[in-house]
């Protein structure tokens, strides 16, 4: 009989995603992965994985799996609440550390605490069908492994090796909380008005319900176009802030539409992109202006710390 | 010629060709486009043309702004001029199961529906761009007098296949997803085939797309064949 996890609880919004797939948006294919790739590499690096394999990312609830097979590693990354179990007791599971479970053993990936989305990588190769070199599922356009839908009660996810290193990985990882997020003036800034503008980097706005891997709506005072409320559609790239003719801006995320007509206010900084998606619906988020060439340093320092970590593992 | 370039956040360069939407601007666009795909930079991790923009993202653990400008302003452009266009033939049905919004058209172009069936099967049209839904392709010119705007109530399902207007553009919904074009017709060739790893996009920016009408049998026999 092969290695698998039997999902039992599938949770909210469980999907398998890697690095994404690149050079197809002129055909109107997203970019994908995972959303927060700090934690998405620091999980595959925890079980000993090539830092590009496939991972299994959820939002809010995870799934609770069930293991059958030989022994293998496990490791959670975010800020995630988890339990394992081994014939019958309970531990409490520590993110940004590896464990190895046995047949029988379950993991229950209870939430993610004040945070959206959370990693479970297993030390091995998962068996699963790519789709432009990627397993990322986009359950909008149906693209990826599992037919592009999300995981299902019932279903099970097959591990076709298993890593013969199996030693006791971690490392001390805190997920800091972003106060502000950088952004970089969009290409139509100006079709706002000065009051519009004002609003944009000095209120708070609200993340909404509404938000999910393509996107996060914000709710919050009207931002004023004085220009025209809608562009001739062009590309569009992760982290771009566009507010439609209603005032609210909207945050294009990893899935996002490849192309767009309203104007864009600004795009989030890269540095921050990562800490955006964890933020969760009912949260305040506040922007906060930043110019090119400091974008580009900062983020070169984040993606050294992201080095860092991982070298320590 | 790009009229500007600017950058689009910290991790993508925004080429401007102008204000204007029109065959012999998007043919700028395509060109850089396809001198871009050529070269195949490693940095470079998507291309996305539009009517009248180019947008060129990058890695930025690789690459920053400057660089890819530099590319982009160093690019041998001439070379690769108009070179492997196709001419693509897209079977389309109108039979009254399918033409979901030809009273509406006859209302609002106030032309009888022979009319607009003549006039739009009688032209080639060209792509301007693909996307928004996977391999959707935007298709232009319409004549003036064929042009009406989106509905006021976009569908929740447009049926995959489906061929539709708006303003001057024609477009397939190469999937079936919500949407607010009017719809013509309906085609039964697969103009998106996500099986394929490699060019899952029949029509492709540049290329020249005619439709021929055809009948609902040879609609029902077309992929018996």
């Amino acid at each position: 009989m092969t290695n698998n996890f039997e999902i039992i609880r599938a949770g909210v919004n469980t999907t398998f995603q890697d690095q994404g797939r690149s050079n197809l948006y002129h055909i109107g294919i997203p970019f994908s992965g995972a959303m927060d790739n700090r934690n998405y590499s620091l999980a595959n690096k925890l079980t000993g994985n090539k830092l590009n394999s496939p991972v299994i990312e959820f939002a809010y609830q995870g799934p609770h799996l069930k293991y059958t097979g030989e022994k293998i590693n496990i490791a959670v990354t975010g800020d995630v609440v988890f339990k394992i179990i081994k014939s019958g007791t309970e531990i409490d599971g520590n993110c940004y550390e590896s464990y190895q479970i046995e047949s029988g053993d379950q993991i229950n990936l209870i939430s993610t605490n004040k945070s959206v989305y959370g990693y479970l990588a297993i030390g091995g190769g998962l068996d699963l069908k790519l789709q432009w070199n990627s397993c990322s599922i986009n359950t909008k356009a149906n693209i990826g492994s599992n037919d592009g839908k999300k995981l299902e009660n019932g279903q099970k996810i097959n591990i076709l090796n298993i890593n013969s290193d199996q030693s006791k990985r971690k490392t001390n990882y805190i997920n800091s909380k972003v106060e502000n997020i950088r952004v970089i003036k969009g290409t139509n800034f100006d079709y706002f008005s000065e009051e519009g503008k004002k609003i944009f980097f000095e209120k708070e706005f609200t993340v909404s319900k509404l938000s999910d891997r393509m996107g996060m709506r914000l709710e919050g005072s009207k931002i004023e176009n004085i220009v025209n409320t809608n562009i001739k559609s062009e590309g569009l790239i992760k982290g771009v802030i566009q507010v439609p003719a209603d005032g609210n801006p909207i945050i294009m995320l990893s899935d996002h539409g490849t192309v767009g007509g309203y104007p864009k206010i600004g795009i989030v900084a890269s540095v921050d992109y990562d800490r955006l998606v964890q933020i969760s619906p009912g949260s305040k988020v506040k922007f906060k202006e930043i110019n090119l060439s400091d974008a580009e340093t900062l983020f070169k320092l984040y993606e050294m710390e992201t080095q860092n970590l991982l070298l320590q593992i | 010629m790009i009229k500007n370039i600017s950058n689009l956040g910290d991790s993508a360069v925004y080429c401007d060709f102008g204000i204007e939407v029109n065959k012999s601007v998007n043919s700028e666009v395509i060109k850089y486009f396809k001198a871009l795909k050529k070269e195949n930079f490693e940095s470079i991790n998507n291309l996305t043309p539009s009517y009248n923009k180019l947008i060129v993202s990058y890695d930025l653990r690789k690459t920053n702004f400057k660089e890819v400008k530099k590319l982009i302003e160093n690019l041998n452009v001439d070379e690769t001029q108009d070179k492997n266009n196709n001419k693509i033939e897209i079977p389309v049905c109108c039979d009254d199961q399918f033409s979901l919004d030809i009273k509406r058209l006859e209302e609002k172009l106030k032309i009888n529906r022979d009319k607009i069936l003549k006039n739009f099967f009688s032209k080639e049209y060209f792509c301007y761009m693909t996307g928004f839904i996977a391999g959707m392709p935007f298709l232009g010119d319409l004549d003036e007098n064929m042009r009406l705007p989106r509905l006021e109530t976009p569908r929740v399902k447009v049926p995959k296949g489906s061929v539709a207007l708006t303003e001057q553009f024609a477009n397939i919904y190469t999937f079936e997803s919500p949407g607010g074009w009017n719809i013509l017709g309906n085609t039964p060739l697969d103009v998106f085939d996500n099986s394929k790893e490699v060019e899952p996009n029949l029509i492709n920016p540049g290329d020249t797309v005619v439709f021929k009408q055809i009948n609902i049998e040879e609609y029902n026999s077309y992929n018996d064949k």
